[in-house]
């Protein structure tokens, strides 16, 4: 095979020095830490190879911090490169690979596992549960995810990385326009983690519908948890799609096949179809959980329950059907025709209707309610008028006529950063507040995280409405730079503040758990903010085996009602418990696909096969292993609970 | 682990039964796969470019002794299945294994027609048509391979574990998913084949 070192280089910019040199610095940095403190062993035995399904929510959750981080870094460079006119910051290369990373890393990487993280997390506490229904397979989709998120991300510094946005259109990202790796990239390190949340999906699905407690009824389930059942089935039936569609892209850019080229019948409109297909469901993937969590917390801060339960359930389920019924809303003027348009039209506005329903709801749940304005309350409360700014904008570009005039401009990038934003960003740092004395013991100070409240809230204002005037001004998206005659400039600058702002917002709220870790005194109880729902029930931190016993659900918010009307939830008498135990093949098998898909991005053939075998043989390993768990024994348990503190039982 | 007798084996554990239902939902996952590639297909089915169509390329023969090899090897697998509700493990082993050999024999034929194809100018480049029949077939038959190896991992379990709660679990599930490879292929047979030989 001849080896040619050629194709993993970048072209030389001092940006991209930069990022090796400080990737290389942190992964020593890494290395040497771990081996000077010995903490190798423990890495291995308590994180690598764990079936936890709380800890396994933890490690997504930091993953997608740092992706946060990592998509926020290209924000900002795309706001200074466009700050003020003729900049030369980024050449017009470097701006595409910046904005379609950004946008992939963003959703993919940071909202979507930010929400997967959260789930794991409560969905079992929530329900009552010792675990998810397949522990082994959970931690299989955390590391196809985690590789598939490092995948894309060293294509920035080894052969360059996808540059045809994050929708990825074609004839744009074909060999032939774009001839670097960086496609190859795109459609195998989104592959990799989108079989890992396929299995996700199955797993809750399987786990909410299973594996409740007793009497934990369908219209029992908490808001959360109904909102997460939803998503995955969506996840079920949307995330075959893109498999399909990465392949298929795959297959035409490594292979030669010929689903999306200009010539020799190819269709490049089939992709934007298909992408989109499962392209908008995943936008509400995203959304739908958020809404979930914006329910528990205002229940939770008012003293109230839920109002319009039911409805709230209802508009979810018509809020899954339409999102498939949207897809064609992205290419209206790609020349599909006057009905088509008008269909997708009609079915895109029609989801203003129920999402209002739910605006609604909340609304009339703070009515009356004791208010406390804690920090996840302030992100639910904040949430609502700007999420309102993005519906009403995203109404206004649902009119396909319309669209015409805003297509591809900044007022499109203002539209889904103000759904985007404040329907996901806000409503993870919201529910990672929340359930953070849940996991960790103690709660987050809260003049901190205000200050990091007010400065997102308000910056993100700041960065984002100029983009509406300027959209409207004709300033087109995905413009690396513009003269000082169109006039863009002041705006932009404005824009670059705020993006500025957002960063100092986003290290305050990271500060604040360092802080936090260090000073925050710890709960007792395990239920800090005297809220209503199971997960509230148990200790904090979480025992491995989540509740010494089972509880018993006689209504909804069950927590509430032990605390407040006596009705008692754990009645069982404490007897040994079985889980399930740890193993390493889930990472292995993360590793082994990593380099699967590093091969087939540079075509090395023998490589990649090798990998491929690898995938097979660890998979067997999995098959063929024997493993009925362990037990710990009753009289273990009760002396956890006696040293946590008794409070279940 | 507890085992509920009033059950069929495979069902026999709580564990058991949450894997066959999650299969059942992974099926769900593979029937939208399958239908992106079947609409892919009839998107591109007309789309020759200067490559040979359908009717020109396929020949009855060999895709009817395909569909019989696929008939009937689901028919076996029910044979196995059924035999290991009997503790039957010769039995099972038996009609396993031919279940098996007869999945071999379809990728034999499979196989073969391809390379015909590429022989006569049909390559996955050569047009849209050829890419989507290609890639369709393709992981169809990339389905029945992994089955294959899969089944055979099982088969060794079985010879060396007997028909227990975790193999009978394993065997069930496996019947399912062999089930549905032979449904796609009907698929396959009548709008691919059928359709294009008209
Ligand atoms: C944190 C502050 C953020 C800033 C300052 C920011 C800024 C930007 C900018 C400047 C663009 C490119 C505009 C263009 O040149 O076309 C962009 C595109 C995009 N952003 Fe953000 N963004 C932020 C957060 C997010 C978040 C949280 C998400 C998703 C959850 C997101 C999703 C996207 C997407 C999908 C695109 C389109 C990429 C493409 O055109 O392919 N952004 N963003
Ligand atoms: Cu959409």
């Amino acid at each position: 095979m001849n080896f040619d070192l050629e194709k993993f280089k970048v072209h030389g910019e001092p940006l991209i020095y930069g990022a090796m040199i400080s990737i290389a610095l942190v992964s020593i940095g890494i290395v040497v830490g771990l081996t000077v403190f010995r903490k190798w062993g423990w890495l291995w035995r308590e994180w690598l190879t764990t079936v936890d399904h709380k800890r396994i929510g933890v490690m997504y959750i930091l993953a997608a911090l740092l992706m946060l981080f990592r998509g926020g870094i290209d924000a900002l460079m795309m706001r200074l490169q466009t700050a003020a006119p003729d900049m030369k910051f980024l050449d017009a290369q470097h701006y595409n690979e910046v904005f379609t990373t950004h946008g992939l890393i963003m959703i993919l990487f940071m909202a979507m596992p930010f929400i997967i993280g959260l789930m794991n997390v409560v969905v079992p506490l929530q329900i009552g549960a010792r675990d998810v229904a397949f522990p082994r397979l959970n931690a299989v989709s955390f590391w196809l995810f985690f590789f598939g998120a490092m995948l894309l991300n060293i294509s920035f510094v080894i052969g360059g990385s996808p540059d045809a946005g994050w929708s990825a259109y074609f004839p744009l990202a074909s060999l032939e326009f774009s001839p670097t790796v960086g496609n190859n990239y795109y459609s195998l390190a989104l592959q990799i983690s989108g079989i890992g949340t396929l299995m996700t999906g199955v797993n809750f699905i399987v786990t909410i519908l299973k594996m409740r407690a007793p009497g934990m009824k369908l219209m029992r389930m908490p808001m959360f948890t109904w909102s997460v059942l939803i998503t995955n089935v969506i996840i079920v039936f949307a995330f075959p799609v893109l498999t399909v569609a990465l392949a298929l892209m795959m297959f035409d850019r490594l292979f030669g096949s010929q689903f999306f080229t200009m010539a020799n019948g190819g269709m490049d409109m089939l992709w934007a179809n298909l992408f989109w297909v499962w392209g908008h469901p995943e936008v509400y993937i995203v959304i739908l959980p958020a809404f979930g969590i914006y329910s528990e917390i205002i229940a939770t801060f008012s003293k109230k329950n839920l109002y319009g339960y039911t409805s709230m359930v209802a508009s979810m389920l018509i809020i899954s059907l339409l999102s498939f019924l949207v897809w064609a809303h992205h290419f209206y003027t790609m020349g599909q025709g006057v009905m088509v348009n008008g269909f997708f039209s009609i079915t895109t506005m029609a989801i203003a209707v129920p999402t209002g329903v739910k605006i609604f709801n909340w609304l009339f749940t703070l009515r009356k309610g004791r208010i406390s304005f804690t920090t996840p309350m302030l992100y639910s409360l904040a949430f609502i008028p700007i999420f309102t700014i993005g519906g009403v904008t995203g109404v206004m570009l649902a009119m396909a006529s319309a669209d015409y005039q805003y297509h591809n401009t900044m007022f499109l990038v203002a539209h889904f950063h103000y759904v985007l934003i404040p329907g996901a960003v806000f409503a993870v740092i919201a529910g990672f507040h929340y359930w953070f004395p849940k996991v960790f013991g103690f709660r987050l100070n809260e003049r901190l995280g205000k200050h990091a409240f007010w400065w997102i809230i308000i910056s993100f204002n700041v960065a984002f409405f100029p983009l509406f005037i300027l959209g409207l001004k004709g300033m087109t998206r995905r413009m690396y730079t513009y003269s000082a005659e169109t006039g863009f400039g002041p705006l932009n600058m404005i824009s670059f503040a705020g993006a500025l702002g957002l960063a100092i917002g986003f290290v305050i709220l990271v500060y604040n758990i360092y802080w936090s870790t260090r000073y925050m005194p710890r709960d007792e109880n395990g239920d800090p903010w005297d809220a209503r729902t199971l997960e509230w029930a148990t200790h904090s931190p979480i025992p491995e085996y989540n509740f010494a016993v089972v509880p018993k659900v006689k209504s909804r918010d069950p927590f509430w009602a032990m605390k407040h009307d006596k009705q008692p939830l754990f009645e069982d008498p404490i007897t040994k418990i079985h889980m399930p135990s740890n193993t390493g093949k889930p990472f292995v098998l993360g590793v082994v696909f990593f380099f699967l898909g590093f091969f087939l991005v540079f075509s090395m053939w023998i490589p990649a096969i090798v990998a491929g075998i690898g995938v097979l043989i660890v998979l067997a390993a999995m098959s063929f292993e024997r493993d009925h768990g362990f037990y710990i024994p009753a009289d273990k348990v009760i002396t956890t609970e006696q040293k946590l503190g008794g409070g279940t039982v | 682990m507890k085992v509920d007798t009033s059950k069929p084996l495979e069902y026999g554990t709580h564990e058991n039964s949450n894997r066959i239902f999650g299969f059942w939902v992974f099926l769900g996952a593979e029937i939208a796969l399958f239908a992106t590639l079947f609409t892919v297909f009839f998107v591109l089915v007309n789309r020759f470019a200067d490559g040979p169509s359908g009717s020109e390329l396929f020949e009855i023969g060999p895709v009817l002794i395909e569909t019989f090899l696929l008939l009937t090897s689901s028919f076996t697998i029910g044979l196995a299945v059924h035999a290991m509700r009997h503790q039957y493990k010769r039995a099972m082993l038996v009609f396993f294994g031919i279940t098996l050999l007869m999945g071999l024999g379809f990728l034999g034929i499979e196989i073969t027609e391809f390379v015909t194809y590429v022989h006569e100018g049909a390559t996955l480049q050569t047009s849209a048509f050829l890419s989507s029949l290609f890639v369709l077939l393709g992981t169809h038959g990339a389905h029945v391979t992994f089955g294959f190896l899969w089944g055979a991992a099982i088969m060794i379990q079985l010879m060396r574990r007997g028909i227990n709660p975790a193999t009978a679990n394993k065997s069930f599930i496996f019947s399912l998913y062999w089930h549905f490879l032979d449904v796609v292929w009907i698929f396959i047979f009548s709008f691919v084949y059928l359709k294009g030989l008209m």
